[in-house]
């Protein structure tokens, strides 16, 4: 009797925890959709036949398939594949140099026996509270240093060392790296400068891993700076070359022109050309990310719990 | 961190090296995040770009009295405010929720794939984004408008034009990009909660419903509070990129997308009004100060572990 109604309760229970996982599934399955329809739709735009475009619009189930947008881009694309460069140089650029400054300022942080340590944690998280705003920072990086129209104004107003950061690495130190081993590779008479390079640095990995995908995410997708410092359409990034095709689809064909001339003038399918770019705008990303998400999970929970 | 206790015991390291270490850092932050805080000024002075920042004529709070005179003022404080409400609200719910869901179904290829979906909008630029909105809202080739419209048999909607649709919009956009970043802050609380907690309520014959309301969300209270609190102290602050590329820099919507950072930005840069400009920034800067001492303060009171100082 008592066995029996054990039996039906766990029957009952398992049945439950089953509608549940169905329940789950199918919600996340909806959720997911509309996570990735828009990202299809924009693919699928980018393959359509421009005469279909410009009948139907932007359709999941286009009635002509066409690549005219992607051999435009490869035979008229001198300003396309310039601002790629552009932003693979930044992020390049601007990633390792700004991992390496926070990693190297994160370090004394750690130091238990570093004699200012707090008065540097304060200095850096202040920038965390209070900031003078964008009008005077605009007016520094123009008046002062001048990078209006050159490519530091890509690289530096910004990003390039952030509290959110330096805190990362500095809690991954001071957690995740022994003082015995510090203390040991002094006894060893190794300087400073050679612990930090030589065991820190090989340890953090991890954590320079993380920030370093941060980084990356953040100039490949900045479009921000260029805004604000940047008139002159050579320095445009991709990003900012999108912003610009947005108004005005003709800009692409001023490089061209040239070449055009008496040529056949080569139409623009700029609905589809539109969309492609804006799919090659992603692709990094998108093939990255199965390898990197793994960090970006883990430096998203590391930093929120104390950023 | 001992402090004054074991201060007879630490034998300090050479500052110098240490020092040199953090140099570049310290450096960069001096400049970039120290130097404009001290321009702070400019909202004080009737700038000209003829006489620079140090040359042009102070004029007290002129330039506050203007802005505050204009509708935009109200205009954009009240939008960054309630979106950021909305949001902290929508997100967290929602947030919740996704995570509660990939909790269930526990590690599996499956989970992978929904949570990789659920994350991958929070990798796009804004500029991205703006594209995918324009590719179903546009009224010339959007999908809105030229199918799902079309089939309903309803009229076209000219999206860019009509800002009462805006909030839903933005709003939409924002939970999309947002979400699933966010629910990867609840999942790990979550997967922190003591199993055997289930494992005696199932027991005792609690639905997993009953287990979600009664044992998840209460253990998730503090982490709610904390992530909750932290949102509000940048609560004067918006998602540029949100209220200024999605939106296209529509004039016609500009009530219901404004927000202090997209006022600053075209005071700055398209109206050439930098006295209006900068004090709207200050005002920005000074309450965002106020606000994030504030909610700290609260932090450190409920749950002082997690608090930013």
């Amino acid at each position: 009797m008592n066995a029996n109604q054990n039996a039906v309760k766990i029957k009952k229970a398992s049945n439950d925890a089953g509608h549940f996982r169905i329940f789950a599934t199918v919600m996340l399955g909806i959720l997911a959709a509309i996570a990735l329809i828009p990202l299809i739709l924009i693919v699928i735009a980018s393959f359509t036949d421009e005469t279909a475009l410009l009948r139907d619009g932007y359709s999941f189930l286009p009635a002509k398939f066409s690549l005219a947008a992607y051999i435009y881009m490869v035979q008229q694309g001198k300003i396309i594949f310039r601002a790629y460069g552009i932003s693979l140089l930044v992020t390049c650029v601007g990633t390792v140099v700004s991992v390496l400054i926070t990693a190297m300022i994160a370090y004394p942080m750690s130091r238990k026996n570093f004699r200012y340590r707090n008065v540097l944690a304060f200095f850096v998280f202040f920038t965390m509270l209070f900031n003078g705003g964008v009008v005077p920072s605009y007016m520094m990086w123009t008046q002062i240093f001048h990078i209006k129209n050159t490519i530091w104004a890509l690289i530096l107003p910004n990003y390039l060392c952030t509290a959110f950061n330096i805190f990362l690495v500095r809690n991954y130190y001071s957690n995740s790296i022994p003082d015995a081993l510090i203390e040991a590779a002094q006894i060893d008479g190794a300087g400073e400068l050679t612990i930090f390079f030589k065991i820190i640095m090989p340890l953090a990995v991890p954590t320079i891993a993380t920030i370093s995908l941060f980084t990356a995410l953040t100039y490949w997708n900045d479009w921000v700076n260029a805004l604000y410092y940047i008139q002159k359409p050579q320095y445009y990034g991709i990003q900012n070359l999108l912003i610009r095709i947005m108004n005005n689809i003709q800009f692409l064909k001023s490089g061209a022109a040239s070449v055009a001339v008496g040529a056949g003038a080569i139409t623009l399918p700029s609905n589809a050309v539109r969309m492609s770019m804006a799919v090659i705008g992603i692709l990094p990303i998108v093939i990255i990310y199965p390898f990197v998400q793994k960090y970006f999970v883990k430096g998203v929970v590391v930093g929120a719990v104390k950023g | 961190m001992t402090k004054r206790k074991g201060k007879a015991k630490i034998k300090y390291a050479k500052s110098g090296p240490l020092l040199l270490i953090a140099a570049p850092g310290l450096i960069y932050l001096l400049i970039n995040n120290y130097i404009p805080m001290f321009g702070i000024f400019i909202a004080f002075k009737s700038f000209s770009y003829k006489k620079g920042i140090f040359q042009s004529p102070w004029c007290g709070f002129k330039n506050f009295e203007f802005l505050f005179k204009t509708k935009d003022a109200f205009i954009m404080t009240r939008n960054t405010l309630l979106y950021n409400l909305a949001f902290i609200v929508l997100g967290t719910v929602l947030a919740i929720f996704i995570a509660v869901l990939l909790n269930t179904l526990g590690e599996s290829i499956r989970t992978k794939f929904f949570q990789s979906s659920l994350l991958l909008p929070n990798l796009m630029s804004w500029v991205i984004i703006a594209y995918m909105v324009y590719a179903f809202l546009n009224s010339d080739s959007g999908f809105v408008d030229k199918t799902i419209l079309k089939a309903l048999g309803a009229s076209p909607v000219a999206w860019y034009m009509e800002k009462k649709y805006w909030p839903f919009i933005l709003i939409f956009v924002y939970l999309w990009k947002n979400a699933g970043y966010m629910s990867i802050i609840y999942l790990a609380a979550i997967a922190g909660i003591d199993k055997s907690v289930y494992e005696s309520a199932s027991l005792d014959g609690a639905t997993k419903a009953q287990q979600v309301f009664r044992i998840t969300l209460p253990m998730l209270k503090p982490t709610v509070v904390i992530m909750t609190l932290m949102a509000v102290g940048r609560i004067f602050f918006s998602d540029f990129g949100l209220f200024y590329q999605v939106p296209m820099d529509s004039g016609a919507i500009y009530e219901t997308t404004q927000t202090i950072d997209t006022y600053v930005y075209r005071g700055l840069m398209k109206l050439n009004d930098v006295g209006m400009s900068s004090a709207a920034g200050l005002f920005q800067s000074i309450l965002g100060f106020i606000i994030v001492i504030t909610a700290n303060a609260i932090v450190r009171h409920v749950d002082s572990d997690n608090a930013l100082f």
